[in-house]
């Protein structure tokens, strides 16, 4: 068992970590000193510090091999998913900072509040909408076809939140949809099983939408499934835009 | 639909900019060969339709272009909103537009 095994302690020098500790209201670094360990990652560094020196911090994971995309935190000033980042590639002169995610509100210690990012898909019209019923055969897609495949190049995502925490655009305007939301819409757009694009493009074309993006590039730079959410954009960008040219939005 | 309209106002603004600027400077590498005074200038283009319909369409589209991009940058870094945002991007608007014109008036009218 790696995850929690002390047994496997190396003889280089305790990592000196800094961690958030707060609610709300406000809060501050604390110091802590944590065994380096072979093959260790950022999230085996939380949970010794929860396990071993003070079970109050609250941070959240679930899966522990980049699946759910729950534990993502800041590290070192970058949003990164913490179970899948080894420590020996991001530490700085033996040290760790580790923060809530940016541009999320803090529920307490590394513990985000998701409810915005997740209203945000819903508000981007994020969900399937069928066309067929359950007595229709089943759509034959092509999985080569100049539009599925690029509806697949935006399907990995695992909501994660951490391209959201990259953006500056969410940092300067709190309404805006964001890369997650937008990436969604596209793949979704893509879908040609889906019929819900008309209330979609409406929705990704208001004054919170995808035209807010300025390209910079941080989601994806910074996206662990190497998604491109900037790209999508774009793509949503010249949809919205052709289809108010036609008349055809809202 | 207000940020959509912008966007699209300013990326037409942008498409009209360039093509201006490459002539811009073009005839400018042209004009200062051998060595250019005030005078030659004025002579190229007072009364010219052709400079007047260049630069009159050039200082437009900045004045639409450069206002909508410095409503952005007060909107995010700023935090400027509704009525102020928007009687500070007219204002730049018309700043940029009317003086622009007014230049282009001194070295087109005959």
């Amino acid at each position: 068992m790696g995850f929690m095994d002390d047994s496997s302690s190396s003889t280089a020098p305790p990592i000196a970590v800094r961690v958030w500790r707060g609610n709300p209201d406000g809060g501050s670094f604390e110091a802590f000193e944590v065994p380096q360990q072979p093959s260790q990652t950022i999230l085996d560094v939380v949970t010794w510090i929860q396990r071993h020196a003070d079970a109050s911090l609250s941070y959240r994971f679930a899966c522990r091999v980049g699946m759910c995309g729950s534990c993502a935190m800041m590290v070192n000033g970058i949003p990164r998913w913490t179970c899948r980042t080894h420590v020996n590639k991001v530490m700085r002169d033996n040290s760790l900072t580790i923060e809530p995610l940016r541009n999320l509100p803090v529920i307490k210690d590394l513990a985000c509040d998701m409810t915005e990012f997740f209203d945000k898909w819903k508000q981007a019209e994020g969900h399937f909408q069928g066309s067929a019923t359950r007595h229709e055969k089943v759509a034959a897609l092509s999985p080569n076809s100049p539009q599925r495949r690029v509806a697949n190049a935006a399907t990995e995502c695992i909501n994660c939140a951490i391209c959201y925490a990259s953006c500056d655009v969410v940092n300067w305007n709190r309404d805006y949809l964001g890369p997650a939301a937008l990436n969604r819409a596209w793949s979704l757009q893509n879908d040609e099983r889906d019929s819900g694009g008309a209330a979609r493009l409406a929705a990704v074309g208001g004054d919170a939408g995808c035209h807010q993006c300025h390209s910079q590039q941080g989601c994806a730079t910074y996206c662990p499934n190497e998604l491109n959410p900037t790209a999508s954009i774009a793509g949503l960008k010249r949809m919205v835009m052709k289809a108010y040219v036609k008349g055809g939005l809202g | 639909m207000l940020e959509l309209r912008l966007y699209i106002a300013q990326r037409v603004s942008a498409t009209i900019i360039a093509p201006l600027v490459l002539i811009h400077l073009g005839m400018m590498i042209y004009a200062i060969q051998g060595g250019l005074d005030a005078a030659e200038i004025l002579a190229r283009t007072r009364g010219s339709w052709w400079w007047a319909a260049n630069y009159g369409l050039f200082v437009i589209a900045v004045a639409v272009h450069a206002a909508i991009g410095l409503r952005n940058v007060l909107r995010e870094w700023l935090c400027l909103r509704g009525a102020v945002l928007g009687a500070v991007t007219w204002l730049s608007f018309a700043l940029l537009l009317v003086t622009g014109l007014r230049a282009v008036f001194a070295v087109v009218m005959p």
